[in-house]
């Protein structure tokens, strides 16, 4: 279903030192780092899966769930998504996944979430039987019906989040993209998410693929876990495979970024 | 089709809750419409003959200028959209089933339409009170009326199509405040917002007004005064209609190149 190869990508970064005298240098000679945020990247993932995608800050995760939903293009390699190359096709493509990132919103600030709602639905072209059986079963799994009502701008972090969720669903995505879905999040509605993310994936059938810091969040989730570093991909397997993961997460996951040298 | 119509609807409607803003722009409009004509005014009693246009003509563009400002003024423009593209937000843009260009031109569309609307009726309607030559007749004919309404049309579309050039710019750069700041200033002197082009030194207007930045609110305001008909109109309008041509085509290739190439920013 997702099928990665060599994928590469390199950005170029200024750099400059703090200060004054630094900064006047730098209108004259302007230093750029070569950052390979994605180092001969390859994976494959089968429908149905759910897969962590792990690693510390700056890793590649993030650049990597671009690629995949085809907003941004590589340098190198090939990537193909249900038979399409997602930034080529982009647009018959992104119909059939859903993406949420944690740090951004999708809903319009100053009017009720059920407004940004229907335009999605317009937008998405869903039939109006299929959205107002999404929206009930997402409405009655994220406990939203008394959010929906709310300009998003009154809303706190939690349940923004859990309105972001259900707009990345409305039009049945095969695949989800979560970048980060319970940064910021209270135990409750982290709770309330992961439970939500499990049953959307036993009824539906939809691929997730979830990058996180939260090792809960992966304990919870995924059976299989790619951990990424550097732009390389390190490991792909299960949480068994991480050294001490049946003990203090937080701590496995420190001493397996240190024993990568990551 | 549809997507982009609920789109419109959906910013049109936000547009309108922002009540307090209308009221303060409809105040500020007749103000600084009756100041111009006052100004205007004590320079057609200095010499008649030096004036370009007739009073009549002057008072009708700048009170059809002030009403529907929100249509072809540069700046009104969405530093939620500079935002969103300046912080990377505009990522979730990018992840739906639209082309990027269509739905920020419509949206810049309900923008200044929803503003407009607002702000237009009780200005027309005071400037219709006013007695002649400091108000605002019926345009000369019927078909003169038409003519103004697809310039309207033509020259809202090119306004947008050119402030769409500025967004698609603000991909490449870390800021788009200079930018910004140098083609607004440019559009306010060079389309009329300032000074209708008939009052600029002759050799200058002829220059004038073939720019793109004529093709905005200069040739609908022109036909509606009567300053400018019959074939003289068809050629502006026609005119109009290659800028704006132009302008979706240099901005569609621009915006594409920029979705393509451009790195998104903030993680």
């Amino acid at each position: 279903m997702i099928e990665v190869q060599h994928l590469c990508k390199t950005f170029y970064v200024a750099r400059r030192g703090a200060g004054f005298g630094q900064a006047l240098h730098s209108l004259f000679h302007k230093d750029y780092e070569e950052i390979r945020a994605l180092d001969d990247v390859s994976f494959s993932i089968q429908e149905g899966e759910m897969v962590g995608y792990i690693g510390p800050n700056g890793a590649g995760k993030s650049s990597t769930i671009k690629i995949l939903s085809g907003i941004l293009v590589p340098d190198g390699g090939s990537c193909i998504i249900n038979g399409r190359v997602p930034w080529q096709d982009r647009i018959s493509h992104v119909r059939e996944i859903g993406v949420v990132f944690g740090q951004r919103t999708q809903l319009w600030w100053d009017v009720p979430v059920m407004d940004s709602y229907e335009l999605l639905r317009d937008i998405y072209g869903v039939p109006e039987a299929i959205y107002q059986e999404n929206l009930e079963e997402l409405t009655d799994l994220l406990n939203l019906s008394e959010l929906l009502k709310t300009p998003v701008r009154q809303l706190s972090l939690g349940q923004r989040m859990r309105c972001e969720i259900a707009a990345s669903l409305l039009h049945n995505p095969r695949i989800l993209f979560l970048d980060e879905p319970t940064i910021g999040l209270d135990a409750v509605s982290k709770l309330a998410v992961r439970k939500f993310i499990l049953r959307r994936n036993q009824l539906h059938h939809t691929t997730v693929i979830l990058t996180t810091h939260d090792m809960q969040d992966i304990e919870a989730l995924t059976k299989r876990i790619i951990l990424i570093g550097k732009g390389k991909i390190l490991l792909d397997g299960t949480l068994d495979d991480i050294p001490g993961s049946h003990g203090n997460m937080e701590q496995a996951m420190a001493d397996l970024y240190r024993n990568y040298g990551i | 089709m549809k997507k982009y119509f609920s789109f419109f609807r959906l910013r049109f409607s936000m547009g309108l809750q922002y009540r307090a803003a209308a009221l303060a722009g409809i105040a500020t409009q007749a103000f600084w419409g009756g100041l111009e004509i006052l100004m205007f005014r004590a320079f057609y009693r200095a010499d008649p003959l030096a004036f370009p246009m007739s009073l009549e003509s002057t008072s009708a563009y700048i009170w059809l200028q002030q009403a529907f400002l929100a249509l072809f003024m540069g700046w009104v423009m969405e530093n939620e959209i500079f935002a969103s593209i300046q912080s990377g937000n505009i990522v979730y843009e990018l992840c739906r089933p639209i082309g990027l260009y269509r739905m920020l031109f419509v949206r810049s569309l309900a923008y200044r339409l929803s503003r407009a609307v607002l702000r237009c009726f009780p200005i027309l309607l005071m400037a219709a009170f006013l007695p002649s030559p400091y108000g605002i007749a019926l345009p000369p004919s019927p078909a003169a009326g038409m003519l103004f309404l697809l310039g309207m049309v033509l020259g809202l579309f090119v306004t947008v199509a050119f402030t769409m050039l500025i967004y698609s710019l603000t991909f490449f750069t870390i800021s788009p405040a200079g930018i910004r700041m140098v083609a607004l200033s440019a559009l306010e002197i060079l389309s009329g917002s300032i000074l209708p082009i008939p009052f600029f030194p002759k050799g200058l207007q002829g220059v004038l007004e073939i720019l793109p930045f004529a093709a905005m609110q200069n040739v609908p305001l022109r036909i509606y005064s009567g300053d400018i008909s019959g074939n003289e109109a068809i050629r502006a309008l026609s005119l109009q209609a290659f800028w704006l041509v132009v302008l979706v085509g240099t901005g569609v290739i621009l915006m594409s190149r920029a979705s393509k190439k451009v790195t998104l920013q903030g993680g």
